[in-house]
């Protein structure tokens, strides 16, 4: 017997918020017949993806919407019910959006960055070696470089960071903030993105914010609300996970040295060892961003009804044993991994190839200059947040 | 009945399988057994939203052409 709707929904998020461990209960539910019937702490139970192919079918069929979660109970972990902008969007809405700003991130432009972003990667440890060890490799590495980037990209005064960081938590946190207090943030990160932009109206620049509002003044493209939170997505989306994952795979490699052994000897495996980390990291305390069925789909064995809210745990697909032989073990020569570390779909990460390519820089660079590299205290994980990872990882070299 | 004179093709080297085409316009483009993208047919009536899916690629691996006149992705 599969789950049905009426079937008691279990406690989730499943992952605890320290360490980067895919919780047992996922491991159930990959080999458990059906989807997994869920409650978050806020909105209305849920159904629980955990299998690739199901991730994958609610992913990217059109009969799963994201825009349908504004006008239900969306299962989440905090109080305040968030409209995630582009995030809440379904095509042709989402895709009027999207084509605006999905040049800028393709693959051939990013890459023009890449000489850039490695010498950017080489100053910071430069840096780090004169101030001495141990050093803290988010505060003065991980959080640096995707900043840097995103901050040249849009046009955002890199000097800010302190000010757009603290309102960048705010929105990814999960923790005691109340739905007031949420709101509050997100206000301030407008306003202060508002003000930028008329900056940026006063005086064009050659960067993405200028291109948006000149896709809204010329081109009617767009409201002023959609391109504040547009700018306002890139910039919190276009740092906080990179910087999240360039400890979260140091940490890992120094756990497994036979792999970070095998990256040192053979740096060209760097590329396919990104792939495979975001494959094997279940970033995620829980799956968010809840798809909502617009007519009863068959997922997995379990009929999901229209008007019914479907979660996807990536990070649990993402070691699907039908999918990826020997899911639980890191082997950063597996070629070709097709992870959903990205997501799938319409809503698949926009920043994808610059994340990869931060990554990968970031990652060569320090196996490369350090090769002592080790962590020289205590790791501080972040708590009550919607991605895991190191808060602060001191380390020496 | 609208005539047929564009014409897509995926470049299979470059697709990475993102699943955004396939999302956007599944009648238009698939995902196949290895994960990547091709047109569901190489040739179509002309239709906004294969040029929004080449506009959209992460891998910029999607080419819609009127004639031989490429249009999509669009500048």
């Amino acid at each position: 017997m599969t789950a049905t709707a009426g079937e008691t929904p279990v406690p989730y998020p499943f992952n605890e918020s320290a360490g980067l461990g895919l919780a047992d209960a996922y491991q159930e539910a990959l080999v458990r017949p059906g989807l997994t019937r869920v409650r978050l702490t806020y909105g209305e139970p849920a159904w629980l993806a955990t299998r690739y192919a199901d991730a994958r079918l609610v992913l990217g069929d059109r009969r799963f919407s994201r825009a349908e979660a504004l006008r239900h109970d969306e299962p989440r972990q905090s109080e305040g019910s968030r409209d995630s902008g582009i995030l809440s969007m379904d095509p042709p809405e989402h895709t009027r959006l999207r084509t605006l700003v999905a040049k800028a991130f393709t693959v051939h432009q990013v890459e023009k960055l890449r000489p850039w972003v490695r010498e950017l990667a080489h100053g910071l440890l430069d840096e780090l070696e004169a101030q001495g060890q141990p050093a803290d490799l988010v505060e003065h590495y991980a959080l640096p470089i995707p900043v840097a980037v995103i901050c040249r990209m849009l046009g955002v005064p890199e000097e800010d960071r302190p000010r757009f960081r603290a309102w960048s938590d705010a929105a990814l946190s999960t923790s005691s903030l109340t739905a007031e207090e949420f709101l509050r943030s997100r206000e301030e990160l407008r306003a202060y993105m508002g003000s930028l932009i008329e900056e940026h109206r006063r005086s064009p620049r050659p960067d993405l914010m200028t291109g948006l509002i000149e896709a809204r003044d010329t081109g009617d493209r767009l409201s002023e609300l959609e391109l504040v939170d547009l700018c306002v997505g890139i910039l919190v989306a276009g740092h906080e996970t990179t910087a999240t994952q360039i400890p979260n795979f140091v940490h890992l490699l120094l756990d497994h040295p036979d792999q970070l052994k095998l990256l040192r000897e053979q740096p060209d495996l760097i590329r396919g060892a990104v792939e495979e980390l975001m494959r094997f990291v279940p970033l995620g305390s829980g799956a968010g961003f809840p798809r909502y069925a617009t007519e009863d789909v068959e997922v997995g064995g379990t009929l999901v009804r229209a008007g019914e809210p479907v979660l996807v745990a990536v990070g649990a697909a993402n070691r699907d044993a039908l999918r990826f032989e020997a899911p639980g073990r890191l082997d950063v020569t597996r070629t070709g991994v097709q992870h959903l570390g990205f997501g799938h779909g319409v809503h698949h990460c926009l920043g994808a190839p610059l994340a990869r390519l931060e990554l990968q820089e970031a990652l060569e660079a320090l196996l490369v200059r350090f090769p002592d590299l080790r962590v020289a205290g205590d790791v501080e994980w972040k708590n009550q947040m919607l991605v895991r990872g190191p808060r602060a990882m001191p380390v020496g070299w | 009945m609208t005539a047929v004179t564009w014409t897509t093709e995926v470049d299979r080297e470059l697709c990475m399988g993102s699943g955004m085409c396939a999302a956007m316009a599944s009648d238009l483009y698939r995902l196949d057994d290895e994960d990547r993208a091709r047109p569901v047919s190489a040739r179509l009536a002309p239709d906004e939203r294969a040029l929004d899916a080449a506009d959209s690629c992460p891998a910029s691996a999607i080419v819609v052409r009127d004639g031989d006149l490429p249009i999509g992705p669009r500048p």
